[in-house]
C-alpha cells in the first residue's frame, strides 16, 4: 500500500558541537561533535557507559547540555524543553500509557499539539496501517505483545511527522527473530518517510544492518564514525575493530612500510603484510597490532599449503578447538608465537574435517589486513 | 482429615487471629444485634422500631451532618495529601525522610492528645486566638473550637496520613518513563500531568478518598470534643442511646445502618483496588 505514504518531512539536518556532559567530574559525554544529514539514519553504538544514551537524552532535551550546543537546522536548541524540539521519540521499554488505547496513544502528540478531531483519525489511521495496527486501535498495551507494543511506539513517534525521530536501543527487550524483523521494519519507515533517525543501541549487528552511518562510541568519545561496512573493513583502533564483530589482534612492531602494504615483525622474528591506512603515518620500529576478521581467514592444511595460489600471506599453527555455531565454524588456532588467531569457516559442504591438536595452515590476502595502532 | 489438611495448608497460622476476630468482634455484635431486635417481639415490631428510628429527625440529621462532614474532611484530606504525596514520590534521601517521619509519627500518637493539641491551639483563649490579639488583628477572641470547622480541621490532621500513604503508593507505581516519553511527544508540563500522571493516581485518589470517608463517617472522639452542640455525628447518637438514653434497639439500628453505608462505601473500595491490581500498576 503506497496510498498512506506521507510527505517527506523537510529539513531534520542535526549538529552536535562539543556537546559535553559532566556528572561530577567525570565526563560522561565528551566534547562529542558530529552532523546528521537530513534523512539519514545515524547509530550511536558503544558498550553500556560510554554515552550513547546520554548523547542522544541531550540531544532530546531531558539531560542538559554542560557545554557544547545541539543544532537543528540552523537553530540552536540547546536550552529548548523537549517538548518545544519537536522529535518523534521510541524509548527501550516502549512507555506506552497504560491507561489509553492504541488508538489514543498514536493520538497523543496530536491531541498534544491541538490538531482538528478529523485531522487526528486521519493521521492515527494512517501511522497504524503503517505499522500494520489498524486492527488493534482499541486494544490496551497490556493486551499486546512486545513486538506490537513497539509498533504502536513507534507510530506515535512518527504521526506528527516530526523531521527527526530519536531511538533509544527500542529493539532492545524484543527477542533476536523478531529484533531483525523489527529493524527491516523501521529501515522500511524511516526510508519511505525520509526522517532523520537518530538510533542509539549497543548490538553491533543491529546498527550495521540499519544505519547510513555509525558512531562508534567508547567513554563519552566518538571513536570513529563511518559507513557500517567501511568501518568494518577499516578500523580505525582496536577498541573499534573489537566491537564491530570478531577482531584478530596480533601485537608486533612496525618493520618497514612500503606504499600501501607494510611488513609488521611479530615477537617469533616472523613478517606479516598488512595494509596501512593511507590517513595514518609509520615509522619503522613503532608498535601496532596487525588486524584480520576471521572470515578473511582460510584454514588450508599443511600439505597443500604451497599450492594455494589466490592466498598471498601464510602462518603455521594448532587448531585448540573447534565450535559449531550453525551457519559457520569457528576455529580457534594458536600461531608460532603463541597468539591465539580465530578463523570462522562457512558451513558448506564438502570442506574437510578438522578437529582440534590439527597442524593447519592459516591463509589470507595481504589487502585484508590492516595495521593498527597499539 | 480436615485438620490435617489444614496442618498441611498453614491454615492454623490465622487461627488466633480468626479466633479474636470472631470472639472479640463479630460474636459479641451479632449477640448484640440478635438480643436487642429479637427483644422488640415479631418482625412488624421490628420494621415499626427500624422505620421510626431511621425517620426520627435526630437520626437523619446525624446521617447527613455525618456525610457532610466526612465528605468536607474527605476534599480538604485530598487536596493537602496530593501535592504532599507528589513531593514524596519524587524525593528520595533527607527530604523524603523528613516528610515521612512528620506523617508517620503523628499517625502513632494517641487520638486524643491529637485532639486536645488542637483544643490548644484553637480554644477561646488558645495559641491563635492570643496571637492574633496580641497582633492587633482581632479584638474579641475568635470562635475556632465547637465549630464544624474545628471537627474538620481536627478530623483532616488525623485522617491525612491514610491518604498520603494511598497516594504515594500510586504515586511510586507510575513509571516515570510514560511522563518523559509525554514530554518527548510534544506535551508540555500541564498537558503531562491532565492526560498522563492525574490520570494514573486516579485510582489512589479513589481509594485514599473511599478509605478516608469510611473512617469519617465512623468517627467520634474528635467531633464529641471539638464540635458545638449541632455537629453531633452518627456514632456520638449511638453512644448516646447506649450510655444515657438506655436505648439499646435504637442504637443497634443506627449502629446496623452505619454498618451497612461502612460496608458498600467498603464493596465499592475492593473493586477499585482490585481493578488496580488488573492494570497491574
Amino acid at each position: 500500500m503506497t496510498s498512506d505514504r506521507q510527505a517527506a518531512p523537510a529539513g531534520g539536518r542535526i549538529e552536535l558541537r562539543s556537546v559535553t556532559k559532566r556528572y561530577g567530574r567525570e565526563r560522561v559525554v565528551d566534547a562529542v561533535s558530529a552532523l546528521i544529514q537530513p534523512g539519514e539514519f545515524f547509530s550511536l553504538l558503544g558498550p553500556s557507559g560510554s554515552g550513547k544514551t546520554t548523547t542522544l537524552m541531550m540531544i532530546a532535551g531531558f539531560a542538559d547540555i554542560d557545554e557544547g550546543s545541539v543544532w537543528v537546522d540552523a537553530q540552536d536548541l540547546s536550552s529548548s524543553p523537549p517538548q518545544r524540539r519537536g522529535f518523534g521519540m521510541v524509548f527501550q521499554n516502549y512507555a506506552i500509557f497504560p491507561h489509553l488505547d492504541v488508538f489514543e496513544n498514536v493520538a497523543f502528540p496530536l491531541r498534544a499539539r491541538r490538531l482538528p478531531e478529523a485531522e487526528i483519525r486521519t493521521r492515527v489511521q494512517a501511522a497504524l496501517e503503517l505499522v500494520r495496527l489498524d486492527r488493534f486501535a482499541d486494544r490496551f498495551s497490556r493486551q499486546l505483545s512486545g513486538g506490537q507494543q513497539q509498533r504502536v511506539a513507534i507510530a506515535r513517534a512518527i504521526v506528527f511527522q516530526p523531521r527527526v525521530v530519536l531511538m533509544d536501543e527500542p529493539l532492545g527487550a524484543l527477542d533476536k527473530n523478531l529484533r531483525y524483523q523489527m529493524q527491516v521494519e523501521i529501515k522500511q519507515i524511516q526510508r519511505r518517510l525520509g526522517m532523520t533517525v537518530v538510533y542509539v543501541t549497543h548490538d553491533q549487528e543491529e546498527a550495521m544492518n540499519m544505519s547510513d552511518r555509525i558512531a562508534i562510541m567508547n567513554n563519552g568519545r566518538i571513536e570513529q564514525v563511518g559507513e557500517p561496512a567501511f568501518i568494518y573493513e577499516n578500523p580505525s583502533n582496536e577498541f573499534v575493530a573489537r566491537f564491530l564483530g570478531e577482531a584478530n589482534l596480533v601485537k608486533g612492531v612496525v618493520d618497514s612500510v612500503d606504499g600501501p602494504f607494510g611488513l609488521l615483525r611479530l615477537a617469533s622474528g616472523q613478517r606479516l603484510r598488512a595494509r596501512v591506512a593511507a590517513s595514518s603515518a609509520w615509522q619503522a620500529g613503532e608498535a601496532a597490532s596487525f588486524f584480520i576478521r576471521p572470515e578473511r581467514l582460510v584454514l588450508i592444511s599443511d600439505a597443500q599449503a604451497p599450492a594455494h595460489e589466490t592466498q598471498t600471506e601464510q602462518l603455521r599453527g594448532k587448531v585448540l578447538r573447534t565450535s559449531f555455531l550453525g551457519n559457520i565454524l569457528r576455529h580457534d588456532v594458536e600461531v608460532d608465537d603463541a597468539a591465539v588467531m580465530t578463523v570462522d569457516e562457512p558451513n558448506a559442504s564438502g570442506r574437510a574435517p578438522v578437529a582440534a591438536g590439527d597442524r593447519v595452515c592459516i591463509a589470507w590476502r595481504s589487502q585484508d589486513a590492516v595495521f593498527l595502532k597499539a | 482429615m480436615a485438620s490435617k489438611r489444614a496442618v498441611a495448608d498453614g491454615s492454623w497460622l490465622i487461627a488466633p487471629a480468626l479466633a479474636l476476630l470472631v470472639l472479640g468482634f463479630i460474636g459479641p455484635m451479632v449477640l448484640f444485634f440478635a438480643r436487642t431486635l429479637i427483644s422488640q417481639g415479631g418482625l412488624p415490631e421490628l420494621a415499626a422500631l427500624v422505620t421510626k428510628v431511621v425517620t426520627s429527625e435526630a437520626v437523619t440529621t446525624a446521617l447527613i451532618k455525618t456525610q457532610w462532614i466526612a465528605l468536607l474532611v474527605t476534599l480538604a484530606v485530598l487536596l493537602i495529601s496530593y501535592p504532599l504525596a507528589y513531593y514524596m514520590a519524587n524525593r528520595s534521601g533527607l527530604k523524603f525522610t523528613l516528610v515521612l517521619f512528620c506523617i508517620i509519627v503523628p499517625y502513632f500518637t494517641s487520638i486524643i492528645v491529637r485532639t486536645y493539641a488542637w483544643m490548644v491551639l484553637l480554644g477561646r483563649n488558645g495559641l491563635i486566638n492570643q496571637t492574633l490579639t496580641s497582633l492587633g488583628w482581632i479584638t474579641e477572641p475568635l470562635e475556632l473550637l465547637y465549630t464544624e470547622t474545628a471537627v474538620v480541621i481536627g478530623m483532616v490532621y488525623v485522617l491525612l496520613p491514610y491518604m498520603v500513604l494511598t497516594l504515594y503508593a500510586a504515586m511510586k507505581s507510575i513509571d516515570p518513563s510514560l511522563m518523559r516519553a509525554a514530554r518527548g511527544l510534544g506535551a508540555g508540563p500541564f498537558y503531562v500531568f491532565r492526560r498522563v500522571y492525574f490520570p494514573l493516581s486516579l485510582h489512589g485518589v479513589i481509594s485514599g478518598s473511599l478509605i478516608v470517608f469510611i473512617l469519617a463517617i465512623g468517627f467520634f472522639i474528635t467531633p464529641a470534643l471539638m464540635g458545638g452542640p449541632s455537629d453531633v455525628m452518627i456514632a456520638m447518637l449511638i453512644e448516646r442511646a447506649v450510655e444515657i438514653t438506655l436505648d439499646w434497639p435504637g442504637a443497634a439500628v443506627m449502629s446496623l445502618v452505619l454498618l451497612a453505608v461502612t460496608l458498600a462505601l467498603y464493596a465499592v473500595y475492593y473493586r477499585v483496588t482490585d481493578v488496580r491490581r488488573m492494570m497491574g500498576a
